[in-house]
């Protein structure tokens, strides 16, 4: 199954720079099918949450209008090598998927 | 270090004991204030009633759009217990863009790239210590006539 | 609209005519065509750096620039690129593989393309050498202006070259008769708003037309295909259909003679600039 999600992470002392690349339509509900006419269903994340060694630094909440295949830089404080960074989303039709890195 | 795209797998891998749960999207999504389509109706639903201008709110956005679909928008807040972080596009249809909250451990600090449907205030909102603070800039979407 | 003036086309033809008769020759070599090129755009862009003019417009906007920069440090089209990446690492049905068609498995070879063939006395794109590589193992070519697998397999295929320098070479009478082709069909007005190439890329570039920065001529072949609004993939040929439409002129096909032969002399402006495939556009 192709990668829902590419993530980087740089350890800057005790700074981990985060970068996390969703791969996800975003569609607004707004957008007809060229062949069909018909409009694309409304599509979109809604939550995104972020942990450090299991524990929560981000809670997020998305409307359509993030772009598609979103982008997301955040940093957390207090990181070191061996650390676990994990990333998950869940979208309007429920789905959801997950991404953890260690840092190094 | 692999990502899956759960769903109907999720249950069996779960079971399987390989997969960590994602029990973890706390916060309800507001629909309320995403739903919101007149920028006064947002403010009230994410609870900004008013808002006090900030100037320790760093804004990087772009003068022109080179495409409205995909606006890079960096937010760095230096307001001390900063809580909550929100993008609001002015003349979006529905101007809330994304809400952020910022729990310890987390700098406040967001780089994302959002889609904006013409010429607009970008207004980042912040929540520090209970009360709100607010910056803004226009950015300029062009429908140019070539491109590329 | 802008260009109606009788100034603007009498320099279009004199600045043809100065490529033309440089050093007293009824045709340049395509050297000083290069040269001449660049000499018209330090005039106008005195300050800016050559390896700068792969970015194009981009590189005469900083607002412009730092959106790309932005973009491309982690760029959504991500996912089409490793798309391709497979559609390249796909053996064929007798076991081989695209790489081996290639030099060095496809690494640094997109800058020697186009190249002329004396054998079939015809420009060899990139593309076409893709097609030949199906041909030759019994598979199916691809479709030119197909973005699913001519695009995708490129999207990847050329980041192979990423670095390297374009070095189209002119170096026979066969290659020169269709750089002259190329050349001529680059200074040839065509469509209803009857604008050549040259109109809006040699003699105003830098300039802005419908709320457009126009991009010089030197340094446009070295980054295809793009991702235009990140998503939507685009192979130079394709651009090439567009442009001709955006002059209400009827396009030629993706891979058509005309275009292999446009494209030669093109990409010989960016001779000695860096490649870099797969990048953004608005």
């Amino acid at each position: 199954m192709a990668d829902a999600m590419k993530i980087r992470a740089q350890l800057q002392g005790d700074l981990a720079d985060v970068k996390v690349l969703m791969f996800h339509p975003m569609e607004t509900g707004l957008r007809k099918d060229a062949v069909s006419g018909e409009i694309i269903p409304l599509h979109f994340i809604q939550r995104v949450v972020a942990t450090h060694n299991g524990k929560t630094v981000m809670n997020a909440q998305w409307s359509r209008a993030v772009s598609k295949n979103p982008f997301i830089n955040f940093r957390i404080r207090g990181a070191k090598t061996g650390d676990k960074v994990a990333i998950s989303w869940e979208d309007n039709n429920g789905e959801t998927a997950s991404i953890e890195t260690t840092l190094n | 270090m692999r990502a899956l795209a759960l769903g109907g797998a999720y249950a069996a891998a779960f079971a399987a004991g390989c997969l960590r749960p994602v029990y973890l999207f706390a916060a309800e999504w507001n629909k309320a204030a995403f739903d919101a389509k007149a920028l006064a109706d947002t403010m009230k639903n994410i609870g900004a009633g008013s808002a006090t201008d900030s100037d320790q709110i760093q804004l990087k956005a772009p003068e022109i759009a080179e495409n409205g679909a995909i606006v890079p928008v960096e937010i760095t807040s230096r307001i001390p217990d900063t809580q909550t972080i929100y993008i609001v596009a002015d003349k979006n249809p529905q101007p809330l863009v994304a809400i952020f909250e910022i729990q310890p451990g987390l700098e406040p600090f967001i780089s994302t790239r959002i889609k904006m449907g013409e010429s607009s205030k970008v207004r980042v909102l912040v929540k520090a210590a209970g009360k709100f603070y607010v910056t803004s800039q226009e950015v300029k979407v062009t429908i140019g006539g070539c491109g590329g | 609209m802008c260009f109606r003036q009788l100034r603007s086309c009498v320099r279009l033809f004199l600045s043809g005519m100065a490529l033309a008769s440089v050093a007293g020759q009824a045709f340049a070599t395509p050297e000083q065509d290069r040269a001449a090129f660049i000499a018209l755009y330090r005039q106008k862009f005195p300050a800016l750096p050559l390896k700068a003019y792969v970015d194009g417009a981009l590189t005469l906007s900083s607002d412009a620039k730092a959106q790309f920069d932005s973009i491309m440090d982690f760029p959504p089209f991500q996912g089409d690129i490793d798309k391709g990446r497979k559609l390249w690492e796909t053996h064929f049905k007798n076991g081989k593989t695209f790489g081996e068609c290639f030099a060095d498995g496809g690494r640094n070879v997109a800058g020697n393309f186009p190249y002329y063939d004396s054998d079939v006395d015809k420009i060899i794109t990139f593309e076409m050498a893709i097609n030949r590589c199906l041909r030759d193992n019994g598979e199916v070519e691809f479709k030119f202006g197909d973005k699913a697998t001519m695009g995708s397999v490129t999207a990847y295929a050329r980041t192979l070259s990423d670095g390297m320098l374009v070095n189209v070479r002119v170096e026979s009478a066969g290659a020169a008769a269709k750089y002259e082709r190329g050349k001529k069909m680059y200074f040839t007005r065509m469509g209803q708003y009857n604008f050549a190439c040259a109109s809006c890329h040699l003699d105003n570039a830098g300039k802005i037309l419908r709320t457009e920065i126009l991009s010089p001529a030197v340094g446009q072949t070295t980054h295809w295909p793009v991702f235009r609004a990140g998503d939507n993939l685009n192979t130079l040929h394709m651009r090439y259909r567009r442009c001709m439409e955006q002059m209400r002129a009827s396009p030629f096909p993706a891979g058509s003679e005309e275009f292999n032969n446009l494209e030669y002399f093109h990409s010989y402006l960016s001779n000695g600039l860096p490649m870099r495939a797969s990048v953004y556009r608005k």
